[in-house]
């Protein structure tokens, strides 16, 4: 989106942080209007989070979480671009695997949480293994199109230099689609942090969907409660502005130029 | 025999380049059979420019690519120094619209994109030389989105000349620049034209551009296409394009063009 006027620069940073602030002062009013006893105030939660620092839990629950995170989409991308590329180079190999993957694509990885238990038994392994799941597919498809969607001029100037077809598909075919491909990544990656959250709440006892859980279920404290989601929701966000960065890379930017 | 000396050249005096014999081309899509080249015949001599005109969607790119080695003709062969064209090959490089530079690339990758084969210093001199040829001097590290329609092209036809190649095709490649760049250009392709002696097929709807251009010119018909006529420009370069022969050739093409639209 784009608007005539471009945004003063303090405008650009005034205005959302004043909505937050905006909501943070209803949420508190909504807590005193309500009296509620079971609902934290934004204070409240501020204090939880304080106390989560002190007890020194919180690093070791982020870094749990991240390091779920790393293995299960790193994994993915490792196993998911090279066949998606695979994919989207061979036709008649996607129209066979094609529909065998649209079936399995739309399951949310939630519902493989009984499954993967029975797998990997209980621990890091079926957690790593459903956000492995959530990111896959994205990924794949995301490869798949991003290599049918290059333009056959590319292809065809490509050949035209004498390439072999691996070489190909290594200088023309794999930048070329490089943006798309980017694109994909970060969707998953917005996956996978959705799914480690979910993943931890059953599988494990440790990260920031265990302390969720834990903090509800030992004793009802819904401060600590809500300060483990708003975390949740700053470093999902921190992880995908860090990824974007990606997009400013000069070999890819030509592929981003009409997003702002 | 020595083209450079010579104010124009004719096909009588040069070796045969490219013969295209007897091509057709039939596209099926959906059940439905299009006859897009019927019966082609053309003989190309070596270091002659000739420009295919004919009106939009006539056939005279699909022409282009099947002397190319992109597409398979349906019927009649080409034959390029005596063998015929199987597949595209580095020795005829393709000149698309200012499309086809790689948009990941810098200036300098892509003039070097065909040179992987060759020895780094090697690579660097001639990326080099025709970054120079073609004027894009301290625009190596730049990439195409940050160029002019007419710096992209300039660059394709340098990635094309660096391979060195005995043939360039050029498809309308100065069709989407504004009148004044492609004025320049067409100045800019004769002058390296007249430096390296490529054979050069260069399609185009542009009558102007093709008297101004070529030694001969093919015009071609509508659909179905086939080879009009063939009209020879014996005016040497630079072409005073006020002359009354000039004019004459130049008329008598739009005669021809008109009798394919059928007007």
């Amino acid at each position: 989106m784009k608007s005539l006027a471009e945004p003063k620069r303090w405008e650009r940073y005034f205005w959302p942080t004043l909505v937050s602030a905006l909501l943070l002062v209803l949420w508190h009013y909504c807590v005193i209007w309500t009296n509620t006893r079971i609902f934290p105030s934004p204070l409240d939660v501020e204090r939880g989070m304080a106390e989560l620092l002190r007890e020194n839990v919180l690093w070791s629950d982020i870094a749990d979480s991240l390091r779920r995170v790393a293995i299960g989409f790193g994994g993915a991308v490792i196993l998911g671009v090279p066949l998606g590329l695979l994919f989207g180079w061979y036709p008649p190999v996607n129209q066979v695997v094609n529909p065998t993957m649209q079936i399995l694509r739309p399951i949310s990885p939630i519902a493989w949480i009984p499954v993967s238990i029975i797998f990997f038994g209980v621990g890091d392994s079926p957690a790593i293994f459903l956000i492995f799941l959530g990111a896959f597919f994205p990924i794949v498809v995301a490869c798949v199109d991003g290599v049918s969607n290059v333009p056959s001029v590319s292809r065809r100037a490509g050949r035209n230099f004498g390439l072999a077809p691996w070489q190909l598909l290594a200088k023309v075919v794999f930048p070329a689609a490089l943006p798309q491909i980017i694109v994909g990544l970060r969707i998953a990656l917005g996956i996978a942090w959705l799914v480690v959250v979910a993943a931890e709440m059953i599988a494990v006892d440790s990260g920031l969907g265990y302390l969720i859980i834990d903090s509800r279920n030992s004793g009802k404290r819904y401060d600590l409660v809500v300060a483990a989601m708003l975390l949740i929701g700053v470093i999902g966000l921190t992880l995908d502005l860090g990824f974007r960065r990606l997009e400013k890379i000069k070999s890819v930017r030509w592929g981003f130029r009409d997003e702002s | 025999m020595l083209p450079l000396m010579k104010p124009f050249v004719t096909p009588a005096a040069l070796a045969t380049k490219l013969r295209v014999e007897h091509v057709n081309m039939v596209f099926n899509r959906d059940g439905d059979s299009t006859h897009v080249l019927n019966d082609i015949n053309l003989e190309v001599g070596d270091g002659e420019f000739v420009c295919l005109l004919g009106p939009s969607g006539c056939g005279k790119s699909t022409l282009l690519s099947t002397m190319a080695g992109f597409l398979s003709p349906t019927g009649g062969d080409i034959r390029i120094d005596g063998e015929v064209v199987r597949g595209p090959d580095p020795r005829r490089i393709f000149v698309f619209q200012e499309r086809g530079v790689f948009p990941w690339l810098t200036v300098e990758g892509n003039i070097g994109f065909g040179l992987f084969k060759l020895p780094r210093a090697e690579r660097e001199r001639r990326i080099a030389y025709y970054v120079k040829m073609v004027g894009l001097e301290g625009f190596e590290k730049t990439y195409p989105p940050e160029l002019s329609g007419g710096m992209k092209q300039r660059l394709e036809v340098a990635r094309a000349l660096a391979v060195n190649p005995d043939m360039l095709f050029l498809d309308e490649p100065f069709g989407a620049l504004d009148s004044i760049t492609r004025l320049i250009m067409r100045g800019e392709l004769l002058r390296i034209w007249e430096a390296e002696r490529k054979t050069i097929i260069f399609v185009t709807h542009d009558i102007d551009e093709a008297v101004q251009l070529a030694d001969r010119v093919v015009v071609m018909s509508a659909r179905p296409a086939t080879i009009q006529q063939i009209v020879t420009i014996d005016v040497p370069h630079p072409r005073d394009i006020s002359s009354p022969h000039y004019l004459e050739l130049r008329d008598g093409i739009l005669k021809q063009i008109g009798l394919a639209h059928k007007l």
